[in-house]
């Protein structure tokens, strides 16, 4: 991947609900660069913050959050910038495909008539020579019998059908960032693999990056460049997606890759996590992993670690990642 | 009689469920829609059976008929050789202690309202026990599935989601059942509390001698679980078998597919199913699997294929099996065009 520009530049990000005097940090010190056309994973499990790293991204978090950082899309900060101008690259750069295609489309307009409303609004958005027909918008997100959805209502398309008309309208106009929220949770396996083709084909003819939430991890090695871990509201480890797959550094990764069923000598093996996620509210002073942590030593319990380079643009925070020991 | 001769805990005989889509239009006819069709199994006590397939193929259809919650429309469902639907009132009460339920949904499941200790020893008032007598017994039953004692007083939005399905497992077992519905029990789940429930799914069938049949989409998940798998395509079974043969040596190209997707270590793209489940109201010709089969043939649209042994226990219903499994079969592509 190119090492030019980026794209995405997210610095010092930090998310709290709550009481100011007893906030709740759903991202912590979140630093984050993605390149043009990059494919970047974010893995974490349930309360990791990864949808509100997102969210914080197009700005679509609730009043109530309160966001320091900054968060840089090709050149302007989207923190500062007025609603107006972020509207405007809401759906036309920046665009987003939610977990749930079942309420995503309006069950009382047809797919052609919610298509078309999108169209409308991005060619009033100017510039966007790529939109084309409805037709062909589905047509790209290979849907069978395009011209017939279009006067079909939601309710009369499979999840997986839903899901791809949403990826149509979320890249009509051909945005430079998709952030994909757990796009397949709510998908069959045959039906997953089919919309993260879709991805990969998007960022192949229109250069958009793309950044995909999800806790399949196999979706994520099979699809992303590059693969962030999220551990309770904070990056635990960031790097290559074949390195981290082959040789994760945090004891966390580890542990994640290792839960997942696999096979040995005929038997499926499973190997829980021991223990809870900590509760966001009463996060310890070191490390959020220490309490469940296999390689833990005292110093994990009291000071939480610092960036560890490991590898070319491989990050970790683990007092014990440079040790070879974790 | 002896323990060979006891009938099996559940056996599904020709079980079939058609609903009637209604008229499109005021004077028009109500059209039937299969959901599941001669669907036969047995699940021997204290063994579990895995139903695959892809939503709408038909699973959930067969684990609501198990629950009572749907009456069939043709075959019969035996639990403990007794015709379920043939049941006088007292033993379809003593049934419905027999059998319990944990769904996918940890957090649809739990009444937000009632604190833990309630939840869990609800069906006991259900059937009759008193509250003071049901609520003394939650303490145990919190234990048996790893919640720490004092959850007793928290109410289900204190709870991870993983511990909420623990409520859910602890619910089921209040009863002492013999029959446990799992439909897709930890899909909702993250990978790693995942691990945790399956554990624990598994040592309370050892502990307790329980039957379960167990529904999901993940085949590693299933195969953790299951001694027998039924493959479910567009209501009916494609394949049935141990699960350690249907889910590494399948014969059935559908769960070929099925198979080979979720091994996840090919590259995104080397293996697709294409397509989608055919409209079940204009249901192919032939085989139901044709229309998305890269070996479908003119065979295939012509007949129905049965269900033949592939090897002993283990059968598939498909009209080129062996030639599939021998590599002798070219690979023509779908049959797209239906009926």
């Amino acid at each position: 991947m190119p090492h030019g520009e980026p794209l995405l530049a997210i610095r010092g990000l930090n998310v709290e609900f709550g009481l100011p005097a007893r906030p709740v940090r759903a991202v912590a010190d979140a630093d984050l660069t993605l390149a043009p056309g990059e494919i970047l994973g974010i893995a974490g499990e349930s309360g990791s913050g990864k949808t509100t790293l997102c969210a914080a991204v197009m700005r679509t978090l609730p009043r109530t959050a309160r966001v320091s950082g900054r968060v840089e899309f090709a050149g302007k900060e989207l923190l500062s910038l007025p609603e107006r101008e972020m509207a405007r690259l809401r759906g036309r750069d920046l665009a987003m495909v939610l977990q749930n295609p079942m309420t995503s489309l309006d069950p009382l307009y047809t797919i052609g008539n919610q298509l078309e409303e999108v169209l409308r609004e991005r060619r009033r958005g100017g510039g966007a020579g790529r939109l084309g027909s409805a037709v062909e918008v589905l047509r790209r997100v290979h849907l069978t019998a395009p011209e017939l959805r279009l006067r079909q209502y939601p309710h009369q398309l499979s999840g997986g059908m839903r899901q791809r008309v949403l990826v149509g309208m979320a890249t009509a106009a051909a945005p430079r960032l998709l952030i994909a929220d757990e796009p397949t949770t709510a998908l069959d396996a045959s039906i997953q693999d089919e919309i993260l083709i879709l991805f990969r084909e998007l960022r192949e003819s229109a250069g958009t990056a793309v950044v995909i939430v999800t806790h399949d991890l196999s979706a994520i090695r099979r699809l992303s460049d590059r693969v962030v871990i999220m551990y309770a509201g904070r990056i635990v480890e960031e790097g290559p997606t074949v390195e981290v797959f082959r040789a994760p550094r945090h004891p966390y990764t580890q542990a994640l890759l290792a839960s997942l069923p696999r096979i040995e000598e005929e038997e499926v093996v499973l190997q829980p996590i021991p223990g809870q996620v900590p509760d966001l509210a009463r996060l310890p002073p070191g490390c959020a992993f220490a309490a469940r942590c296999p390689a833990a030593i005292p110093l994990c319990r009291e000071e939480r670690p610092r960036e560890r380079t490991v590898g070319e643009r491989h990050r970790v925070f683990c007092w014990r990642a440079g040790e070879g020991a974790a | 009689m002896s323990a060979d001769a006891a009938p099996p805990m559940v056996e599904a005989i020709g079980l079939t469920k058609t609903f009637a889509i209604p008229a499109a239009t005021l004077f028009g006819r109500a059209r039937p829609v299969a959901a599941a069709v001669d669907v036969s199994f047995r699940i021997p006590r204290g063994r579990t059976f895995g139903l695959v397939g892809e939503s709408g193929s038909g699973k959930s259809t067969v684990a609501k008929l198990l629950l009572k919650l749907e009456a069939p429309s043709a075959g019969r469902l035996l639990v403990e050789g007794q015709d379920i639907f043939a049941q006088t009132p007292a033993e379809e009460l003593a049934y419905r202690r027999k059998v319990q339920a944990v769904f996918q949904d940890p957090y649809g499941a739990l009444s937000p309202r009632m604190r833990a200790d309630r939840i869990v020893t609800e069906p006991l008032r259900a059937h009759g026990m008193d509250r003071r007598e049901a609520e003394a017994r939650a303490p145990e039953l919190l234990r048996l599935v790893g919640l720490p004692p004092d959850s007793a007083r928290k109410y289900p939005h204190e709870f991870s989601g993983g511990q909420r399905q623990r409520l859910a497992i602890a619910r089921a077992l209040s009863v002492d059942p013999a029959l446990l519905v799992l439909d897709e029990p930890v899909s909702a789940l993250d990978v790693s509390v995942r691990a945790q429930v399956l554990t624990l799914l598994r040592e309370m069938q050892q502990r307790l001698d329980l039957t379960y049949l167990f529904i999901g989409h993940d085949l590693a998940v299933v195969r953790y679980l299951s001694d027998t798998v039924g493959v479910m395509y567009f209501g009916r079974l494609v394949e049935l078998g141990p699960a350690r043969r249907v889910l590494r040596r399948p014969a059935h190209p559908y769960t070929r597919r099925l198979v080979a997707l979720a091994a996840g270590d090919a590259p995104l793209g080397a293996v697709r199913l294409q397509g989608e489940l055919p409209n079940p109201l204009a249901p192919p010709s032939g085989c139901l699997f044709r229309t998305r089969c890269p070996y479908a043939d003119a065979t295939c649209a012509a007949r129905l294929p049965e269900m033949r042994l592939a090897e002993p226990d283990h059968l598939v219903a498909c009209h080129h099996h062996e030639a599939v499994a021998a590599g002798a079969k070219a690979e023509t592509g779908p049959m797209l065009q239906e009926a």
